[in-house]
């Protein structure tokens, strides 16, 4: 097959002489017409700085210090700034991870798709304006003649992403390099924007470059896959072989790491980091963290060997053992109390919008609308659904972090209202998703530890620094990091140090926002295994408040669908994602990237995106996206249908099946 | 206390008291941030660029003359009895002290700089004729006996006082390289080569350059002032150098006592409109609002004319000129101060409005943690790098304005030394033919380099607490 990228050797570097960090050791791959490749890997290996030095795009200080770069037989590289311009758009172009970031916020859509239009293709006046219209036509834009006149504020995230995937294509090029273009979009979008970047890729035989961390991602769209670790490729081969059996020990921890649907053992997980680029970085990049290490490791750096096709860097490649399928167990689920712990009834938060001069109360946005919740002690509830739905802001109010504005929360049966906030404060702590922003960067750890303690009048003064000792203990972290300020921590050991800050007050409920969904695969890993850990040891209760699928059927017993601010589907875990009865919880559950080979079951598309709160729809408000509408439900919202084993729903199409 | 032993009565000023209470404000802030390490690093990286480090030391020979200038006292009248001793009604300070003459010795109206004659002509009796031509100064340049000596004996004091200059920053230098050598276990010839090649951990070479600079300068104006006026003398014969350097004092005073003033009212308002919001952000912004819309100067003429109406109604609680002029400039501090706060409260209460929002926050609000604790713990120690950023760049811009409202008219004590009044009175003299230039020339240069230097060190402060900027040298 004639490649229409070649990369040879590349080295990316920042700085010169001997303190160069090379971001980008020495990688080499190609990429055919109409093939996708996709660069797998953890954060900070790199994969961005590969794409970027490819479109020689890279930051103030980074610089190619070697290698070669050849698209359709032109060298990139040598290229002078002038023709470079012509190659960025026309030869390859690229989609970046945050379409808010990309898009510029004050310059109408169409305006942007026809100034990417008129450089490349030369065309003027109205025929830019059509060909605009059919670009955003072709990335499958509803109402596309309509959507050139809006500015990327009024579009959703899918929306923007396609406009970005639009004007990717406006300079009809041969390589389309997708940095993370899902990362920062819901399960249901991500199925839109995958669907559509397949689908482009046929049509037009464009090679693709697929960035991505998501193993799910990669098993559903790359033809081949490589594997990047520490600046280098460590693995590459075709993603049935792959995935069938991946040759390096990074590549299988990987997989290992990842919750698997009906899993209940613990996860596997690569000890340490990735390895800072300024490190001593001597032999195989990744045997400090390699359980399989062996002398010769250290020292010297593995070369490439041929195994049935798959190409791997390993010394041990073809002596290490077959990998094991981890044994799937049954959850072994905690004793099943019958008194709930938490119980949550008719939970209604709504912000006033005020406009004005004299700021009028002009309608309601109904962020949680009627959510009843409980949750046993020992157990842990998951709560689903698609940014924006409420979940965080339901979780936020039981802590009463926001003012609910009405319903009732009782813990451990004490009614919880104003006056009592210090006893729920006692009873129920948050750990919060972004670790980076959770920990007051000025602040050392003991003191983030103990201000809880001192708030609550948690224990007696004197014991509270051996209390801590021992927190930092069981969450795995050395003793002396209470001494240190957050800074010092990578992402992994901070959100360790945020779950240590919310049992300091010994809590009987743990709402997790989002806990994992900033970590990588192998530190989601770990932190998985400790929360499950601690709920072992202590009995705690979980909130586990997400959007990835895998994590609840690892993690939680039973689980709440949400849809803008209403819950349309309770039951325990297993039943609700083996057999998912609301039309929304199908599609939500289909969406999910899977890595084991499909079996027959085809994706639920949505169409369009969650309505706004501030204006829902009438009736069910899944109705506008469902494809199981009926009159009724276009009128009133379903009352709660009771399946078997406490498992119900709120639609009124299973009502009619049944 | 019974000073009754000394020869002299300490006075303290109004302005005196605040500068040594800043000053050991400064010292306690200086302590803390060495026993914290997030605040220490930032300083570390200022005090590894040249150019904050050169401006650093400039300023610092300021800030010794202004502290100088801040220890006042009144001498004993020598015919005063031991038992009720009489003092002069003129209040000196150490700084007065140290330059001796320069400040005794007037003449009778402007000469140039370096000049041995007065700038205007004079009938002088001359073997019993009178005679119209410019007469000899009673100071400046009076041991020559000829106008022809004048320029050998210039150019053989600057000789001598740059030579002792360069003389002690070289064994200043030798010093330093033993004491560093020594530390640092090193020979004497590898501290120089590690100096030589700029490789110390701190900018070795603009300091010792920097030094020098500031030493030979200091021989040369030692030497010259001896003989000669440097500067020149202004109206009533004074010596313009000594006019300058007494401004200084004036200049830091209204720089950092009006931050003083500043600081609360930013700090506290700013943040605590951006924490709490709603009708506290509310009255809050309504305030700097309004403050804002009035012309800042007819407030400072304003209030400067009220504490000048109860000085005069008052002779009894300010006895000496020196505590009238004293207690005007802190009237002016303190409405500059008043009316200067808007911009920075503006500035916090953003990045209160954003930090309230972080996670952190919500987690101290989780365990029920006090606004006050929260304010204290969360918000103003992630603020504190924009409170220090605005301190030093508001202090160029606080020295300029005194200029500006001293000018006008409405600034300090017409009596007071300072580079306001130094410009307002040269500026008539301007239009005269021939010009007289070094009064305005002399105010120039010294806050040129003043408020220069300042900006240079808040630009390197600035760049060492900004993360965007992080590890940019």
């Amino acid at each position: 097959m004639n490649a229409l990228l070649k990369v040879d050797k590349l080295v990316t570097a920042f700085g010169r002489g001997d303190d160069a960090l090379r971001v980008v050791d020495g990688i080499s791959f190609h990429v055919a017409a109409g093939e996708t490749y996709a660069l797998l890997g953890e954060s900070g290996c790199g994969k961005s700085m590969t794409a970027l030095s490819l479109m020689r795009l890279l930051p103030d200080g980074g610089h190619i210090a070697s290698g070669s770069v050849q698209l359709d037989g032109l060298d990139v590289l040598v290229l002078p700034e002038f023709d470079m311009r012509g190659v960025r758009g026309g030869g390859m172009a690229m989609i970046f991870q945050e379409p808010m970031l990309a898009l510029n916020p004050v310059i109408k859509v169409g305006t942007q798709i026809a100034e990417a239009l008129e450089l490349h293709q030369h065309l003027t006046g109205e025929a830019t304006w059509d060909a605009a219209c059919a670009l955003l036509n072709s990335v499958g834009v509803p109402d596309a003649e309509r959507r050139l006149d809006s500015y990327p504020f009024e579009l959703s995230g899918g929306l923007r992403q396609r406009v970005m995937i639009a004007m990717a294509l406006a300079g009809k090029p041969k390589l389309l390099i997708a940095d993370e273009p899902t990362t920062a979009l819901d399960v249901t979008i991500q199925a839109q924007v995958l669907e559509v970047l397949r689908k482009l890729r046929t049509e037009q035989q464009m090679g693709m470059l697929l960035i991505t961390h998501d193993l799910g991602v990669v098993a559903e769209n790359a033809d081949r896959v490589g594997v990047m670790y520490a600046g280098e490729l460590v693995e590459e081969g075709a993603r049935d072989a792959f995935f069938a059996a991946p040759k390096h020990p990074y590549s299988r921890m990987l997989f290992e790491a990842l919750p698997r649907p009906g899993d209940g053992g613990r996860l596997t997980t690569i000890p340490g980091q990735v390895p800072g680029f300024d490190d001593k970085l001597q032999g195989c990049r990744f045997a400090p963290r390699c359980p399989h290490t062996i002398a010769r490791c250290q020292s010297e750096s593995p070369d490439w060997q041929e195994l049935n096709g798959q190409r791997v860097r390993c010394h041990l490649a073809a002596e290490l053992p077959v990998r094991i399928e981890r044994e799937l167990t049954a959850h072994a689920k905690s004793t099943q109390s019958e008194e709930p712990l938490l119980q949550v009834e008719g939970l209604k938060v709504h912000f006033p919008v005020r406009r004005g001069f004299f700021q009028r109360t002009v309608g309601h946005v109904r962020a949680v609308d009627d959510v009843s919740l409980s949750i046993q002690a020992g157990r842990t509830l998951a709560l689903v659904g698609e940014s924006g739905c409420g979940k965080t802001t339901v979780g936020k109010a039981l802590l009463r972090l926001i003012e609910p504005t009405a319903g009732t929360v009782s813990l451990g049966g004490e009614i919880i209202h104003a006056n009592n906030a210090a006893t729920l404060r006692r009873r129920a702590q948050m750990v919060f998703q972004d670790p980076f922003s959770s920990l007051n960067p000025r602040m050392r750890v003991a003191d983030i530890l103990l201000e809880g303690m001192d708030a609550l009048g948690v224990g007696a003064a004197k014991d509270r620094r051996e209390v801590m000792t021992q927190l930092l203990r069981q969450v795995g972290l050395p003793e002396d990091a209470g001494g240190r300020y957050p800074h010092a921590f990578s992402g992994g050991q901070r959100q360790r140090i945020a779950i240590a800050r919310a049992l300091a007050v010994s809590p009987q409920l743990v709402i997790c926002d989002e806990p994992t969904s900033a970590l990588d695969v192998s530190v989601q890993a770990q932190i998985l295994n400790l929360l499950k850990d601690l709920q072992d040891s202590l009995g705690l209760a979980y909130l586990f408040i997400t959007h990835n699928l895998a994590v609840v059927d690892y993690l939680a017993h039973d689980v709440a669908v949400m849809y803008l601010g209403r819950i349309v589907e309770q039951g325990a875990a297993a039943d609700v994602l083996s057999s998912p009865r609301h039309p929304y919880t199908q599609a939500l559950v289909s969406a999910v990237p899977r890595i084991e080979p499909q079996t027959g079951q085809h994706i639920i598309r949505l169409e369009g995106d969650q309505p706004s709160p501030l204006n829902p729809p009438q009736g069910c408000h899944f109705h506008p996206r469902c494809s199981h509408a009926i009159e009724v439900c276009r009128q009133t919202f379903p009352d709660p249908t009771l399946l078997e084993n406490g498992h119900w729903v709120r639609c009124h199409w299973v009502v009619a099946q049944s | 206390m019974n000073t009754a032993w000394l020869n002299f009565d300490p006075v303290l000023l109004w302005t005196d008291a605040l500068i040594l209470t800043l000053l050991a404000g400064v010292l306690v802030l200086v302590w803390f941030i060495r026993r914290h390490e997030h605040l220490r690093a930032p300083w570390r990286s200022v005090a590894q660029r040249p150019m904050a480090m050169g401006s650093a030391l400039v300023l610092s020979v300021f800030v010794i003359i202004g502290l100088l200038d801040s220890l006042h006292y009144r001498e004993k009248l020598p015919d005063s009895l031991a038992d009720a001793p009489h003092y002069s009604v003129d209040v000196l300070s150490v700084f007065d002290a140290m330059v001796g003459d320069l400040r005794t010795q007037q003449e009778k109206t402007y000469s140039e700089p370096l000049a041995m004659q007065l700038y205007a002509k004079e009938f002088v009796q001359r073997d019993g004729v009178a005679v119209r031509e410019y007469p000899r100064l009673k100071f400046g340049g009076s041991h020559l006996r000829h106008a022809s000596e004048r320029v050998p004996d210039i150019t053989r004091r600057s000789l001598i006082g740059l030579a002792q200059g360069l003389a002690v920053s070289l064994l200043l230098f030798g010093l330093l390289a033993a004491w560093q050598a020594r530390r640092t276990q090193n020979s004497f010839g590898e501290w120089f080569m590690l100096w030589g090649e700029g490789r110390l951990d701190w900018p070795g070479r603009t300091v010792a350059v920097i030094v020098t600079l500031l030493l030979m300068m200091g021989g040369l104006l030692i030497h010259l002032a001896a003989a000669y006026h440097v500067f020149g003398t202004d109206k009533v014969g004074q010596d313009v150098l000594y006019i300058s350097l007494k401004s200084i004092r004036t200049g830091l005073v209204i720089g950092t006592l009006t931050t003083l003033v500043t600081l609360p009212l930013a700090i506290g308002l700013g943040i605590a409109a951006g924490y709490f919001r709603g009708w506290i952000d509310d009255v809050i912004q309504y305030v700097y609002t309004v403050l804002n819309s009035i012309p800042g100067v007819l407030l400072i003429a304003a209030a400067v004319l009220i504490v000048q109406v109860y000085v005069e109604s008052n002779p009894d609680l300010f006895d000496t000129a020196a505590r009238r002029a004293d207690i005007r400039l802190l009237a002016l501090c303190l409405i500059m101060g008043v009316t200067s706060w808007t911009g920075l409260a503006r500035l916090l209460r953003g990045e209160s409005l954003k930090l309230r929002t972080l996670d952190y926050v919500e987690a101290a609000r989780a365990f029920g943690v006090s606004h006050t604790r929260i304010i204290s713990r969360h918000i103003f120690p992630n603020v504190f790098h924009l409170v220090l950023i605005a301190i030093v760049l508001d202090f160029s811009g606080l020295v300029l304005a005194e200029a500006v409202l001293s000018y006008v008219g409405v600034g300090v004590d017409p009596s007071m030394h300072s580079w306001g009044n130094m410009i307002n009175g040269s500026r008539l003299e301007l239009a005269r033919e021939p010009v007289v230039w070094w009064q305005l020339g002399a105010a120039f240069t010294f806050m040129f380099t003043l408020v220069l230097a300042a900006n240079l060190f808040a630009d390197g402060v600035r760049d060492a607490f900004d993360p965007r900027q992080g590890g940019r040298q």
